[in-house]
């Protein structure tokens, strides 16, 4: 098989560009980063792609909102060429600040654009924003690490055979808001795939630390309804290793004692296994 | 106030957290609020129809959450009283700029940096409040030195139809020419002139040269005999700059005495590596020492590590936020211009505050008019710009401690570095060597040029008081930096495509091109080339400014279209603003005129050597013996929640150290969270190597001897590194003095004797130091709030960062008790040294009001404690040992707690078993702060293994973890004098800030 290309935006602030890449080569793809404006110059860098990345990072110093500036020099310069890439059989991934990017960009949810029959621009349903990610509750940026579940109903294919996730997060404005309809769809459409939970696995319900935000029905991510596209406040890439956990030095002792193997890998690969294996 | 066509407010139509918030806030400080809305305001002067400024508008806003108003003011139901906080002219405007690069990318338009788009936030307030409550908010939430604010009750707002479209142009109206300056002065004159600088036409001086006699005297002379003319004002500015303290380091170069001839720094600590490097032969891991912007150790085979800590201590006394936000930018650039370019992979940080809960006000005038900002400002200031400056940038903030002592009142120290990365070879070349060759351009990258940081490195150089500099106030703008920072490591480097490399720091280009000209021989300038933030600046102005986000590079002839096409692309600003050459001369031209034209010669080593007297006569510190404490519960919970033993996982959590994904020990440790005082990063992520940080730092110390407080700041520092598993004879230090007073010989007798213990210890522990910077006048002169004259010196303190390898990260170690049954060991000495310590300065507090201090310093005994790391390493590298922390403030029982807080587990300890034979008190045992000490627990199926290895150590088994959830100690007497509970501790530990 060959390795799947993934193509990662860079510049302008954006800063998780080098890990993510790195995620994505041990997981057996073929990671490129392209400065934004390179992109813009050369559009048909998108034909081979089949992955594109919106990592982390500060685009544009999240000044007038997070991934507001950034979406807008999208909307500006690319946006019909992604909207024919996002037809073509390929993935999207966007990452903290690339989550805030895509929900800016309409990518996802993307509610109204499966009802309609080709879900191209023309028809103005694709690049509607429907919801935001406005500041944490605590008005602070929170680096933490946290527990995540799994919704099992979810199309995205990012996050096939995962149940649970304990990576980082780490965000001033991560605090999932829809309006009332709007989350009532996003729910029934199956579009969450990341909820906030407590360590023992139930349900945060907006309590802090757990859910670090504030996020309406401790949503950490969602997808768009092929599953195809998927935004997601946490950092997979920061947790691919066992040594990057906040946990490992307890876990290591543990299983030492239990005479079980120490892992090298962690959670955060899985979502880029699913993202290269679902080309093979 | 000019005016803009068209002002657009963004306003919630949701929740907004960040008013509920501010209302929180407020009201804990005893604002009787109800309610607070923010709308964000953007102020834009430029030639659009009504409507592209609808659709520039509408790209502002989030749509779902925001909606906006143009030319309409914002108008909620019955709030009382509406606050809008503004930039005063010419200062950075972050957000305008996005705004601007946003509108020009949407309407294809080209807009005026200089006077096109402007921002302000308006915070609507309702409550009973009165007018001057109102005002008294707004004080709390803005600087006078860099910001407007605007306060208007409902009425007024209304009658006024809102805040008004006024926008802060910057206007200047000055000859933009070089001035002659007339040194055949008498000399009370020329003493004025460099104390207050060079007089303007009115009368008006232009702020300090920092020149002394002996200088003044030297430059005459040059001009009169070498150059046969008078000086212009650029010359005579710019030999103030590279002559200054903060550049020249004069005290550290200073004769002093009869025995220090060539100073302190070559005599002490360049001496010291000079040795050890010789000592260690072919284990020599140096790679750059003390001569680029950062120090450069091996890391493996194929990458060198650049590491760099500086101080930005003036600048955050009068603006925290940026003056912290500049420091963090600044040292980022030192390592993005060490060798021909290398990358930041991790931040670390140091604050020394005065007490955030005193509320008595300082005053820099006697007519109180010029407020110093109150502590709990500059704290979070100062914590929110390395927050700004180091997340925006991407780079991971893994280490950093907070210190508290009232006479950092006048001036905090706020100390900012950074470690970077580096292949050892670029493009078949070795990465640290780096030569401007004569025929390159000189090119300016970056930010523009603008008043901002006028007179930074002679400003550092003087005490802080009334006459201090509003203009040495920048604000840092990290996507700037980030832009060309990727452009530079990630592309220009690898593609070859310039020669040299340096960072704009302090004296601006005056200094960065002065300095990359020494590698080729002479340099010149066209000053009107370099691009500007706003029309009016004087060509010294220009030449010495230290606006940021700015480096100098020398680019071949050859490589200069791509380069600046690469710039281009990458939206960074690139600029050819002169050449290299091997002329033996500076020359500087402004409009084809020659301003300045000096021997390169005279610039760099003209200046007089310094000549200082020293004496140290040593105080007693005595106090008033107090009898042993029967029962230390109490104590034991005060003791967790002092300033300085507390948790500050509020700073923690709000720095991104998980970015790079480069954390393996990161600053809060276990599942109780506690900050540990070592971190470990992995700066491959194909390699299992890791690098740690940590330091030492005891100012409390110096009270009593500075020769003991800098051994112990060595030993903390590299007994740290050990702690978390790293390797003794891999370690590097950085030495930051940050002194005060520093004409007063008796402060120079301290300084000389923490500089000689710096050479002896480093020596002993075979730890060379490759980088410093030292802060020599961190006083203040002003009053207090019934108008008495004030002198607050910071106490001496000397910050030692080390930075160590640990070959296999999987073997690094947390502080955190892991499993009940673990047997806890205490390996190292404990003596009767409480003299400093924290738990003096607490018993003083309390039974007299005033800390103690004592006597009895803790010494280091560095070949008995080298023995013991070594023994330590050997256990770490055999997996014996489960936790590890080592002890600092607060002795033994903060130890301890922070390990069990840290697991959230109980422990049973004896201290019969600690091993302290002179030692005949408990509180001594608990809270001396002996060196050379760790605390570690053990896994009870290796007991024989570790104690086998620590045979002939000092070392005891004082106790076990539990789950009692109880943390209990049985005294020399054999009877329990502690049995308080873990969540009481934590409690106790974390609760001191909490609210920040």
């Amino acid at each position: 098989m060959a390795k799947p290309e993934v193509l990662l935006l860079a510049g302008y602030g954006i800063n998780c560009e080098d890990e993510t890449a790195y995620a994505f080569e041990y997981s057996g793809a073929k990671s490129r980063i392209v400065h934004v404006n390179d992109l813009i110059e050369n559009r048909s860098m998108l034909n081979t792609c089949r992955i594109l990345v919106f990592p982390g990072g500060f685009s544009y110093g999240d000044d007038t909102g997070s991934g507001l500036a950034l979406a807008n020099r999208i909307k500006n310069n690319l946006m019909d060429e992604l909207l024919a890439y996002i037809e073509r059989d390929t993935l999207v991934l966007g990452i903290c600040n690339g989550f805030q990017v895509l929900v800016n960009l309409g990518l996802v949810p993307a509610l109204k654009r499966d009802q309609s029959t080709a879900g191209n621009s023309a028809d103005g349903t694709t690049g509607r924003v429907e919801a935001a990610l406005v500041h944490n509750n605590t008005f602070r940026y929170q680096c933490r690490w946290v527990d995540l579940m799994i919704e099992k109903n979810s199309p995205s294919v990012f996050i096939r055979g995962i149940r649970r996730l304990h990576i980082p997060v780490a965000h001033g404005e991560g605090n999932f808001y829809a309006p009332e309809d709007t989350l009532k769809a996003i729910e029934n459409g199956s579009r969450v795939t990341m909820r906030y939970v407590k360590p023992e696995g139930t349900p945060a319900q907006g309590l802090f630390p757990f859910n670090p935000n504030g996020s309406m029905n401790d949503i950490a991510s969602i997808c768009d309804g092929t599953g195809r596209i998927m935004g997601m406040m946490p950092h997979p890439e920061r947790a691919i290793f066992f040594t990057q956990r906040d946990d490992w030095t307890f876990l290591k002792e543990k299983y030492i004692r239990e005479n079980k193997e120490i892992p090298e890998e962690s959670d955060g690969i899985m979502i880029f296994r699913n993202a290269v294996n679902y080309f093979s | 106030m000019e005016k803009a066509r068209f002002r657009i407010e963004v306003f919630y139509k949701t929740e907004d957290s960040r008013g509920n918030v501010l209302k929180n806030r407020l009201k804990n400080r005893g604002f009787g609020l109800e309610k607070v809305l923010i709308t964000d305001n953007y102020l834009i002067n430029a030639d659009l129809s009504e409507s592209d400024a609808v659709k520039a508008a509408l790209s502002l806003i989030q749509p779902v959450t925001q909606d906006f108003l143009i030319n309409e003011a914002f108008s909620p139901d019955e709030f009382d009283y509406a606050v809008e906080i503004g930039f005063l002219p010419g200062v950075t405007d972050n957000a305008a700029h996005t705004v601007r690069e946003s509108i020009e990318d949407l309407l294809k338009v080209s807009l005026s940096i200089e006077d096109s788009v402007f921002t302000t936030v308006t915070y609507f307030l309702w409550g009973s409040i009165s007018e001057k409550e109102a005002r008294k908010i707004g004080s709390e939430m803005y600087n006078p030195l860099i910001q407007r604010i605007k306060v208007l009750s409902r009425q007024e707002y209304f009658n006024r139809g809102g805040m008004g479209n006024e926008i802060p142009v910057v206007k200047i109206f000055e000859n933009p020419e070089a001035d002659e300056v007339d040194l055949s002065v008498p000399d009370d004159q020329l003493i004025k002139l460099g104390r207050e600088g060079i007089p303007n036409p009115d009368g008006t001086r232009r702020g300090p040269l920092a020149l002394e006699m002996a200088s003044l005297e030297t430059i005459r002379k040059y001009f009169n005999e070498v150059e046969k003319r008078n000086p212009t004002d650029i010359e005579l500015e710019s030999i103030a700059q590279t002559w200054s303290e903060h550049c020249k380091h004069t005290i550290f170069a200073a004769r002093m005495d009869h025995d220090v001839t060539g100073g302190i720094y070559k005599k002490y600590i360049k001496e010291a590596t000079v040795r050890i490097r010789r000592e260690k032969g072919g284990k020599d891991f140096c790679v750059s020492v003390f001569s680029d912007n950062a120090g450069g150790i091996e890391f493996d085979e194929n990458y060198i590590i650049a590491d760099k800590v500086e101080t930005h201590n003036s600048p955050s006394a009068l603006d925290p936020f940026g003056g912290s936000i500049t420091g963090i930018v600044g040292v980022n650039r030192d390592i993005i211009g060490f060798g021909i370019a290398s990358r930041p992979i991790a931040n670390r940080y140091g604050f020394c505050f005065a007490d955030p809960f005193d509320n008595r006000l300082l005053y820099r005038d006697k007519k109180g008019e010029s407020m110093l900002l109150p502590p709990r400002r500059i704290l979070e200031g100062v914590v929110h710009g390395v927050n700004v400056g180091g997340n925006h940038s991407g780079i991971p903030t893994p280490q950093g401690f907070v210190y508290f002592d009232e006479r950092y009142k006048g001036k905090p120290l706020v100390f900012v570095g950074t470690l970077g990365l580096i292949p050892r070879e670029v493009c078949g070349k070795l990465s640290v060597v780096k030569k401007a060759r004569a025929g390159d351009n000189i090119v300016m990258i970056g930010g523009r040029v603008g008043r901002d940081g006028i007179h930074g490195a002679t400003f550092s150089s003087e005490a802080l008081n009334s006459g201090s500099p509003a203009a040495a106030v920048q604000i840092g703008d990290p996507i700037t930096q980030k832009k060309f920072s990727d452009a530079i490591v990630k592309e220009a480097r690898d593609m070859g495509l310039y020669n040299s490399i340096t960072d704009n720091g302090a004296g601006g280009l005056s200094c960065s091109v002065a300095e990359m000209a020494r590698e080729c021989g002479g340099f010149e300038v066209f000053l009107d080339r370099v691009p500007l933030k706003y029309p009016g600046l004087s060509p010294w102005q220009i030449w010495v400014s230290e606006s940021q986000e700015r480096m100098t590079l020398s680019v071949p002839p050859e490589k200069l279209d791509r380069f600046i096409s690469l710039m281009k692309k990458r939206g960074v600003e690139a600029t050819v603003i002169g050449v290299f050459n091997n002329s033996s001369r500076g020359i500087v031209k402004y409009h084809d005129k020659v301003i300045f034209d000096l021997d390169m010669t005279f610039l760099h080593e003209g200046l007089p050597e310094k000549k200082l007297k020293t004496s140290y006569p040593k105080k007693s510190n005595k106090y008033p013996p107090f009898d042993e404490p029967d029962n230390f519960n109490n104590i034991f919970l005060d003791m967790m929640g002092r300033l300085n033993t507390a948790s500050f996982e509020f700073i923690s959590y709000q720095y991104d150290h998980e970015v790079q994904g480069n954390s393996v020990i990161k600053p809060l440790q276990g599942k109780g969270r506690v900050n540990g005082n070592v971190s470990v990063i992995r700066p491959l992520l194909d390699s299992k190597r890791g690098v740690v940080l940590s330091h030492g730092l005891y100012p409390s110390y110096s009270d009593i001897d500075t020769y003991w407080m800098a051994a112990c700041s060595i030993d903390t520092a590299v007994r740290n590194i050990v702690s978390a598993g790293g390797a003794l004879d891999r370690i590097a230090l950085l030495d930051n003095f940050c002194w005060c007073d520093s004409n007063n010989p008796e402060r120079l007798g301290q300084l000389k004797e923490a500089a000689r213990a710096c050479y002896d210890f480093a020596v002993q522990y075979g730890t060379p130091y490759i980088s410093g910077k030292d802060s020599m006048f961190n006083d203040f002169k002003g009053y207090d709030e019934d108008f008495n004259e004030v002198f607050i010196s910071v106490p001496p303190t000397l910050l030692i960062s080390s930075t160590g390898i640990i070959e296999d990260i999987t073997l690094a170690l947390s502080i955190d008790f892991k499993f009940a049954g673990d047997l806890i060991y205490i390996i190292g000495e404990t003596l009767d040294e409480t003299g400093g310590s924290e738990y003096l300065a607490y018993m003083g507090e309390k039974i007299s009001g005033t800390k103690y201090i004592g006597d009895r310093i803790p010494r280091v005994n560095a070949p008995l404690f080298a023995e013991i790391y070594g023994t330590f390493e050997r256990a770490v590298k055999s997996n014996l040992i489960t936790s590890s922390i080592s002890i600092e403030r607060g002795g033994l029982a903060v130890a301890l707690c922070k390990s069990a807080i840290a697991g959230m587990l109980g422990f049973s300890a004896d201290l019969l078993s600690v091993p302290a034979e002179e030692v005949r008190r408990n509180d001594t045992v608990l809270y001396s702060e002996s060196q050379g000490r760790f605390l570690v627990s053990v896994n009870p199926d290796k007991k024989g293994k570790f104690e086998e290895l620590f045979k002939g150590i000092p070392m005891g088994f004082i106790g076990t973890v539990n789950e009692s959830g109880r943390g209990v100690i049985t005294g020399l007497d054999g009877g329990k004098i502690v049995d308080v509970s873990i969540n009481r501790l934590a409690e106790s530990y974390k609760n001191r800030f909490k609210g920040f």
